[in-house]
């Protein structure tokens, strides 16, 4: 028990390391949003509870963004969702490495699963498929345990600055910034290039449609040009 | 948009963000997505995001609709940033300082 728990905390120190980098990602992230819920009349509550509950920072700006647009909240909600259907792939491709897991363990690890954590521990898992599952899971608590905290520190800074900063800033600007900057990096991929290319054009197009419907028959046609790419790629090899 | 939908819309969004989180690793176990699947939800956040945010910066309502130039080419130079470098902190910072530079200089 006691050479367990000395060969399990190694490897979560381990996991610390291999997260503490992505600081610098989460904590302005955090900041970010901390400062933009509040400009759009979050209570610093409201930001703190949407933050703590749903930590996926994406998903969080973009129901900000139609609540803000004044769209109704079953479209804020299914956008959010839609931005955080990622996971379920997460989910899938974690589940061969942390399935057996104790059920208590998986709900928190359920709970953590942000795009670092994933992406840091799926790396090292398939690096080194033989780690036992106990290391498994430290491994994946030790990242977490970096990117969290400073999650919701930094939203909470930017909760509290928020509504000091006044509009010169133009901080509606703040999450069309942003998105652009998430989805820049995989546009040199031609079937991501061609789905965000789709996804502006229809909704340019469709704007007139009520309830932002125009969105979700943006982002259908969008993931549909995407998959088809994708495939024709591979076909082509 | 009331108190009512932003609660609303955090305990929804929490719960159904977490069934989704938990799908696989608690509920169907190790079982594969299959492939037609995989490949679709690949493409879910590029072809949500872009058109998330497309006819804000196109028709932003900070100028009441109108077209503004600061506006465009701020979201331009984070877009090349962010494609040229790969680098999401870089794009933002460009992008905001780009931003206000035009802002300054078109008032």
């Amino acid at each position: 028990m006691g050479a367990d728990m000395s060969r399990t905390r190694g490897v979560f120190w381990q996991g610390v390391r291999a997260g503490s980098p992505f600081l610098l990602v989460i904590a302005p992230f955090g900041l970010l949003f901390g400062v933009v819920a509040t400009e759009a009349g979050f209570s610093l509550i409201q930001t703190m509870a949407m933050t703590a509950l749903v930590i996926a920072g994406a998903a969080q700006f973009a129901s900000v963004q139609l609540l803000v647009d004044g769209a109704p909240v079953f479209v804020a909600i299914l956008t959010g969702l839609a931005v955080n259907l990622r996971m379920v792939m997460y989910s899938a491709s974690l589940t061969p490495h942390l399935g057996k897991a104790l059920t208590w363990q998986k709900v928190l690890m359920s709970y953590f699963m942000v795009d670092q954590s994933y992406g840091i521990s799926i790396e090292k898992y398939e690096r080194s498929p033989e780690m036992p599952l106990d290391e498994k899971v430290a491994y994946f608590f030790g990242v977490i345990s970096t990117i969290a905290p400073f999650w919701y520190g930094f939203s909470l800074i930017g909760g509290l600055a928020g509504s000091a900063i006044p509009p010169e800033y133009a901080l509606d600007f703040a999450i069309p910034i942003t998105f652009i900057a998430i989805v820049a990096p995989s546009l040199r991929s031609l079937p991501h290039l061609a789905a965000a290319v789709v996804s502006v054009i229809v909704s340019l197009a469709l704007s007139w449609m009520p309830y932002n419907l125009w969105l979700m028959v943006a982002a259908v046609l969008a993931m549909i040009t995407g998959a088809q790419v994708e495939k024709w790629l591979e076909a082509r090899k | 948009m009331s108190n009512l939908d932003i609660w609303l819309t955090i305990i929804f969004l929490g719960i159904g963000t977490f069934l989704l989180r938990f799908s696989f690793i608690g509920l169907v176990g190790d079982r594969k997505l299959p492939a037609w699947m995989t490949r679709h939800l690949r493409y879910v956040p590029v072809a949500v995001m872009p058109g998330l945010i497309a006819p804000l910066i196109v028709w932003p309502q900070a100028t009441g609709g109108e077209i503004d130039p600061a506006r465009l080419i701020a979201a331009a130079t984070a877009l090349l940033i962010g494609s040229i470098f790969r680098s999401v902190l870089g794009a933002i910072f460009g992008g905001m300082a780009t931003l206000y530079l035009m802002l300054y200089l078109l008032g």
